[in-house]
């Protein structure tokens, strides 16, 4: 009996350290594979250089610059909608009623399918609020189409429960008796909150906003109709009025990392001819989005420890 | 009678005395200026204003997620219901033909072009669900068991390796997995299983089964950590082997949160968008074989709203998949989001 009773256990272990091996294994040819492919065409040029001849040619830097720029913007949008709406359900709202609804909400919104958002992106922010904005300057098609503004607006609410989920977290990990320790000393709520709860904070909001920009410049489907452009001959930049600095024209469509890996595999003339540069978008893609995570696992990895020994 | 009315006079002249002086007499201690007075009451006047309007932004915008949440539901169903008022609705379900016997036939076509369009979901619904399907089996073997592993007999330092691992798999951009699907995978699986199709439903499912194993991991993680200890100490001092204890308690114990891993899973493969409109090859057929090419409701959506006319039949058809597919995956997420909930609540007693 205690043979059978072991080898059960042994092969149910070994299956489940092999699982957890394959998952393993699978990251690794994943970033392998992208990495061996990609590495050769990432030079300094393909950086730094616009798309030539038909795309089949020269590099990819405006598609990075318009992934900075839109994840740049969404960030701007939902970082203080975010941490407000964190803040609201630690420090006001409790475990009470309208948390949990709330909470219920931000899950909810987290699971919406991502073509979901790119649908609502269209629907509400081009054609409701744009066509209406439009309608009230009466200045002709400014903000009904699509344009970076709208994209990162989309993205800002498909990001939404990533930052509210950290910030929760982190606002959570500060101590009762510090916030106590203010009251009693006769600060008011709000006094609390600005002194106390969000300087301790820093490094887990820092955290999700790191993890809400890596999740926005990996998204494609919530900007496919929304503002990304196939190819673009000029960067999204205008002056500002008057003032001749350059400055990201929110109004303006844009090339992106993610949009372009999709288009050169599925839309161009001849992917096979362009599979050199496919790779080499997807390496800078990976490599962003890796990067960004590593910092905030790093980030959060510390901010926890530092929270456990409080 | 002019000390009450004026308030000048009801705190200048005998400010200690007054009874009906407004200022509570814990927080304005005696002075002898009423001016001084009176700024003190300015200054919290301020105060409380600061704290009514920091209370009211984080109110306002913790309700925004709400709002959100029914501004998506409001707008896709606004531009969805229009097609109901231009077509019948068995127009979804699918269309009598003549066959060339002269008989008539029912046709699930998804042909949204044309004089006639024929706007059947049927092929969109069978063609999610045979690469959604798939794919929560494959991400649910991977994922449980190494959620297991993860949560019950990794060591702490190999925990403290791997967990990031699954939180890196979850952060690869799903363009990205997809375009290894159209690259690399299908060609792979073409070989292994001689398909017809090179792009089909299984390429499909083996990478969106990618984007799904951390979701099920680090859920089936947390529900048998979950498992109070208590449990665990008394299944091993009635001398169960580590397997026993697995087996017989922890995953009767998780299975509520392990279940609610996969309705959470499966609502995510639903949702996939990139990858099966890369890898699962679009073609609108009604079929239940995983080698056949397939045209899910995502990738619907994803391929033809760029090409729709503002305001057209096939345009507010599409936004109605959109709909469909966000009730689908909104009760799928209620549901997982109840039993993790409960499971959560349980956990804190």
């Amino acid at each position: 009996m205690s043979i059978s009773r072991n080898s059960y256990g042994i092969l149910f272990e070994s299956l489940c350290r092999g699982m957890t091996m394959l998952a393993f294994f699978v990251l690794v040819l994943i970033l392998g594979k992208i990495f061996l492919n990609g590495y050769q065409i990432v030079t300094w040029e393909f950086l730094s250089m616009a798309p030539r001849e038909g795309m089949t040619e020269g590099g990819i830097f405006p598609a990075i610059f318009g992934t900075i720029a839109v994840t740049f913007l969404m960030l701007i949008m939902v970082l203080p909608l975010g941490v407000g709406a964190a803040i609201y359900l630690v420090e006001y709202a409790g475990d009470g009623r309208a948390a949990r609804i709330i909470r219920a909400a931000v899950n909810n919104l987290a699971g919406v399918p991502s073509i979901v958002f790119g649908l609502f992106g269209v629907g509400f922010f081009v054609l409701f609020l744009g066509r209406n904005i439009d309608a009230a300057l009466g200045q002709g098609l400014i903000f009904g189409q699509p344009a970076m503004l709208w994209a990162s607006a989309t993205l800002a609410v498909l990001t939404l429960p990533v930052i509210i989920v950290t910030t929760e977290e982190a606002l959570r990990a500060v101590p009762l008796s510090h916030r106590e320790a203010a009251y009693a000393l006769g600060a008011t709520r709000w006094q609390v909150i600005q002194g106390v709860v969000l300087p301790q904070a820093r490094a887990g909001i820092l955290t999700g906003a790191i993890l809400s920009v890596s999740r926005g410049a990996g998204e494609t489907a919530p900007i496919l109709f929304t503002g990304a452009a196939y190819f673009l001959p000029r960067l999204p930049v205008a002056e500002i009025p008057w003032l001749g600095i350059p400055m990201i024209n929110p109004l303006d469509q844009f090339m992106e990392l993610a949009y372009h890996i999709f288009i050169m595999a599925t839309q161009s003339t001849n992917p096979t001819e362009t599979l050199p540069i496919q790779y080499g978008t997807t390496l800078v893609l990976v490599a962003l989005t890796f990067l960004l995570n590593l910092t905030a696992i790093t980030l959060r990895f510390f901010f926890r420890r530092e929270a456990a020994g409080r | 009678m002019e000390s009450i009315t004026s308030p000048k006079n009801q705190i200048s002249p005998a400010p200690e005395t007054s009874p009906q002086t407004s200022i509570p007499a814990m927080v304005s201690p005696p002075g002898p200026l009423g001016e001084r007075r009176t700024g003190k009451l300015r200054r919290r006047r301020r105060r409380t204003l600061t704290e009514t309007l920091a209370e009211l932004f984080f109110k306002v915008n913790g309700y925004i997620a709400i709002a959100l949440l029914g501004l998506i539901f409001i707008f896709l169903f606004k531009e969805g219901v229009k097609s109901l008022m231009e077509i019948s609705p068995g127009e979804f379900l699918g269309h009598w033909a003549l066959d060339f016997d002269d008989n008539r036939i029912f046709k699930y076509l998804w042909q949204p072009v044309g004089d006639e369009p024929r706007l059947s979901f049927v092929p969109l619904l069978t063609g999610s669900f045979i690469v959604a399907l798939p794919a929560t089996l494959i991400a649910s073997v991977v994922g449980i068991f190494s959620g297991i592993y993860l949560a019950e007999l990794a060591a702490p330092r190999v925990r403290e390796v791997l967990k990031p691992v699954v939180e890196f798999l979850a952060g690869i951009p799903s363009v990205v997995i997809g375009f290894l699907c159209l690259t690399t995978v299908a060609t792979l699986l073409q070989t292994v299983t001689g398909s017809h199709f090179r792009l089909n439903a299984l390429v499909a499912a083996v990478g969106v089964s990618i984007v799904v194993v951390p979701i099920i991991t680090s859920l089936t993680e947390e529900a048998i950590r979950a498992v109070p200890d208590d449990l665990r100490e008394a299944a091993y001092g009635l001398g169960a082997t580590r397997w026993e204890v697995i087996y017989k308690v922890l995953l009767p114990a998780g299975v509520s949160g392990i279940s609610a891993s996969i309705i959470l899973g499966m609502g995510r493969a639903l949702g996939e968008t990139m990858i099966v409109l890369m890898a699962a090859g679009n073609a609108g057929l009604v079929t239940l074989n995983p080698l056949s090419s397939v045209r899910t409701m995502t990738a619907t959506i994803a391929g033809e709203l760029g090409a729709a006319a503002e305001g057209s039949l096939e345009y507010h058809v599409l936004f109605l998949v959109g709909a469909a597919l966000f009730t689908i995956t909104f009760f799928l997420n209620l549901t997982a989001e109840t039993v993790i909930g409960r499971m959560r609540k349980k956990l804190r007693q």
